[in-house]
């Protein structure tokens, strides 16, 4: 198919805007090769010829010789063969420098509304001045934004303008590209008190609250991981029907056997011997025989998982943080030992990572650390239970008929019902006391 | 009145003033002989001898330095760089030396100085013959920056900024030269320096600017005025100082500025006038201000397509200035 192209005055030579054709070297009907000269062009720097920047045909002469043209504007029109199919040819260029006017809609005052409750200074001032309720001003800006001279026109019109929208409503407005947000206070952003969505705002004040003159009140700003911990303990405590069972264990030989390794473990390794270690083995001991307790609730199944990652739960001043013990049933007690170490170190410093808090299946809380005999936790959302590990207290206990005075310490579990049943988790409580109360002074570290 | 280049402007506002005063002379690369790479001083040298028209060296930092001594001994040098992006060897004594003279001596000496610089792109200059260097020498007090826009702007400048007591640099845009054509009367007259000029009154948005981009905001004013956009446009006309009164009058018209430069946006002369209405009356603000200015790149590209993309034109301050309209 053949295109009509035109040939424009080229730029000779910098600062040159026009130039004046000498005259035609081609007349029209006459084949042109590519860099064929077609002209020749006198200006004040130079006299050249005009190499044609296209082969096909002359077909007519839009400037003739004598005539000055400036630089950019057509002086004849040559008819190429056009191998590429499709009606695309470069005489689709003329239409690019046309303003994108076109995809363009009518802004009318019922259409996008995001801007009409931003106000400007000037228009701010305008209505301050002139008493002006801005709800009754019509708005011709971006999004129904009510301009300065909108107001103007609302106060020359006597405050009761109908319809006397200036001319820039008559003018065109191009969508934006991305919805903008919605500025107009009426939609109510925030539903209900806790809010879910939002990131929340970094406080102004860390520990300290801001006191109210006058007032026997404090607002502390919620950080945002204060709000993440209200997220999940909300979710978990709305969502999984908790059910609860407390065990009592004999740890009188635990605690022998770890006074008896604790200084010369402290020495080896450089980190504390915690009972806590001895605690998670036996909990991972006791979740391999029944895998059931390390599985998620997913409405028409049970997802059972293969991993036994270790949440545990440490806490800080203000929060409390689950970083996770990943393939804990592949440690041994000193290895556990030097986990928790690294863990609770890392929380305190928060230099937690995000790897360090994630894809826990199961979780442990040292609740005993502050002194707690007995607590009833909130599972971690989505895990299927949580167990505690109580203060270590002297009691008289009956063994055999007889009083003897024993390290006791209560365990206690929190249980989704929805998958767990007081039967296995009796069994697996059960599992976790003796392995706790058969720790003794042969037990291996390594 | 006569019809002329503001290229002619120029070179008759340097003819009037060297016929004038005894004092005033030209220096410059290729001034003499050539006259001028563009053709800004032809005729200079035939009319006023070799020792009033200087053929140099080709050393900014010449040329600035022996005008510097000259004024401060009395002299009115009129110094041409031939290019405003050859004209950085010369900083050091245009900012350092010139700007400071005054100054530095409490008032005993001072250097009654102009420098010529063409500036601008659009010509197929590319990287080292396209540069807007207003920034440079923006933040120095102690120099007057002016940029006329038309052939009557050109002469009048030229010729207040010779009278001038102090150094001015002379901003010419180079696609002007020929591009722009106006009436320029033959008689002896001077466009004030420190005084921004209203080319058109409107009442939708204020658009400020100085040299070719007004040209551009002109027409697509002319156009947007059937869409029922009116444009209150500024001519800045004299950078440095920069005219607040005018500047805030011209904002306080319609409460919406749109600042239009071929510099680049960052660290322009459009920030500096952004600061000042800001400073000075937010509460009359409509709209967040809007520039409209060359990209933050290293350098006008010498290929055509790039050329294009890098310089303003009609249509992309139309569309700035619709924009800002309908906000």
């Amino acid at each position: 198919m053949k295109t009509i192209t035109e040939v424009v005055m080229p730029q000779l030579a910098e600062s040159l805007v026009s130039a004046t054709i000498d005259k035609w070297l081609k007349a029209p009907g006459d084949q042109i090769d590519m860099y064929e000269p077609i002209a020749e062009l006198i200006t004040d720097k130079v006299t050249a010829e005009l190499p044609s920047t296209l082969k096909g045909t002359l077909v007519k002469i839009l400037a003739g010789a004598g005539e000055t043209v400036a630089v950019g504007a057509p002086i004849c029109l040559i008819e190429v063969e056009d191998s590429s199919a499709g009606g695309q040819g470069p005489s689709t260029e003329f239409h690019a420098g046309q303003p994108s006017a076109q995809p363009q809609s009518q802004v009318a005052s019922s259409g996008d509304q995001s801007m009409r409750h931003r106000y400007s200074p000037a228009v701010q001032q305008l209505a301050a001045e002139h008493n002006i309720t801005l709800s009754l001003v019509p708005g011709t800006g971006l999004g129904g934004r009510i301009t300065r001279k909108d107001v103007l026109a609302y106060i020359a019109a006597g405050g009761k303008n109908e319809q006397a929208a200036p001319a820039v409503a008559k003018a065109q407005v191009q969508p934006s590209p991305v919805q903008p947000l919605n500025m107009d206070p009426q939609v109510a952003v925030r539903t209900t008190g806790l809010h879910l969505s939002e990131t929340p705002r970094i406080p102004q004040v860390e520990v300290e609250g801001q006191a109210i003159p006058g007032r026997g009140e404090t607002f502390i700003d919620v950080t945002p991981i204060r709000n993440t911990i209200a997220q999940k303990m909300r979710q978990s405590v709305t969502e999984i029907p908790h059910g609860w069972m407390m065990i009592e264990v004999d740890v009188t030989n635990l605690v022998v056997l770890r006074n008896k390794l604790k200084d010369e473990f402290m020495k080896r390794e450089g980190v504390n011997l915690t009972y806590l270690a001895f605690f998670i083995k036996a909990v991972v001991n006791a979740i391999k025989e029944y895998p059931i307790i390390n599985s998620v609730w997913a409405v028409d199944k049970i997802i059972v998982k293969r991993d036994i990652n270790i949440s545990l739960s440490v806490g800080t001043e203000d929060s409390v943080i689950t970083p996770v013990i990943k393939n804990a049933d592949q440690k041994n007690i000193a290895g556990l030992a030097r986990e928790i170490d690294v863990l609770a170190k890392k929380t305190r410093d928060g230099k937690l990572k995000l790897d360090d808090v994630q894809g826990g299946t199961f979780t442990v809380n040292n609740t005993g650390s502050f002194g707690s005999i007995l607590t009833q936790p909130i599972i971690n959302y989505p895990q299927a239970a949580i167990i505690t590990f109580e203060s270590i207290v002297k009691r008289p206990v009956v063994i055999n008929d007889m009083l003897a005075v024993r390290s006791m310490a209560n365990v206690c579990l929190s249980l989704d019902h929805r998958i767990l049943d007081g039967v296995i988790c009796g069994r697996f409580l059960q599992r976790v006391k003796d392995t706790l109360e058969n720790f003794d002074a042969e037990t291996k570290l390594y | 009145m006569a019809i002329m280049e503001y290229i002619d402007a120029i070179r008759l506002a340097m003819k009037e003033e060297m016929e004038r005063d005894e004092d005033v002379f030209v220096l410059g690369e290729d001034v003499g002989v050539k006259g001028g790479v563009f053709t800004t001083t032809k005729g200079l040298q035939q009319q006023f001898g070799e020792m009033r028209v200087l053929d140099t060296p080709l050393a900014e930092s010449v040329i600035a330095g022996a005008a510097i001594g000259a004024a401060m001994y009395g002299m009115k040098p009129i110094a041409e760089m031939q290019y405003s992006d050859f004209m950085f060897p010369a900083t050091n004594q245009i900012i350092s030396e010139a700007a400071k003279i005054r100054y530095r001596s409490n008032n005993d000496w001072s250097c009654p100085l102009v420098i010529r610089a063409p500036i601008g792109g659009g010509i197929f200059g590319g990287l080292y013959h396209s540069q807007c260097p207003e920034s440079v020498f923006f933040g120095t007090p102690g120099l007057k920056i002016v940029a006329p826009f038309t052939a009557y702007d050109a002469k009048g400048l030229l010729k207040a900024a010779v009278r001038d007591p102090d150094p001015v640099l002379y901003f010419e845009n180079k696609k002007c030269y020929k591009l722009v054509t106006g009436d320029v009367p033959e008689t002896d007259y001077v466009v004030p320096i420190g005084k921004a000029n209203v080319l058109r009154e409107g009442d939708d948005i204020t658009v400020i600017s100085y040299s070719l981009p007004l040209h551009f905001a002109l027409e697509a004013a002319e156009e947007l005025a059937q869409e029922g956009i009116s444009a209150h446009i500024l001519d800045l006309r004299t950078l440095q100082p920069l005219d607040k009164e005018g500047i805030l009058e011209a904002a306080r018209k319609t409460g919406k500025v749109l600042i239009i430069h071929e510099d680049n946006k960052f660290g322009g002369i459009g920030g500096e006038v952004s600061a000042i209405l800001a400073e000075e009356m937010l509460y009359e603000l409509d709209a967040p201000i809007m520039r409209l200015c060359g990209p933050d790149v290293p350098a006008m590209p010498i290929n055509p397509p790039g050329e294009k993309f890098f310089m303003l034109n009609k249509e992309k301050v139309k569309e700035a200035m619709r924009h800002l309209a309908l906000y």
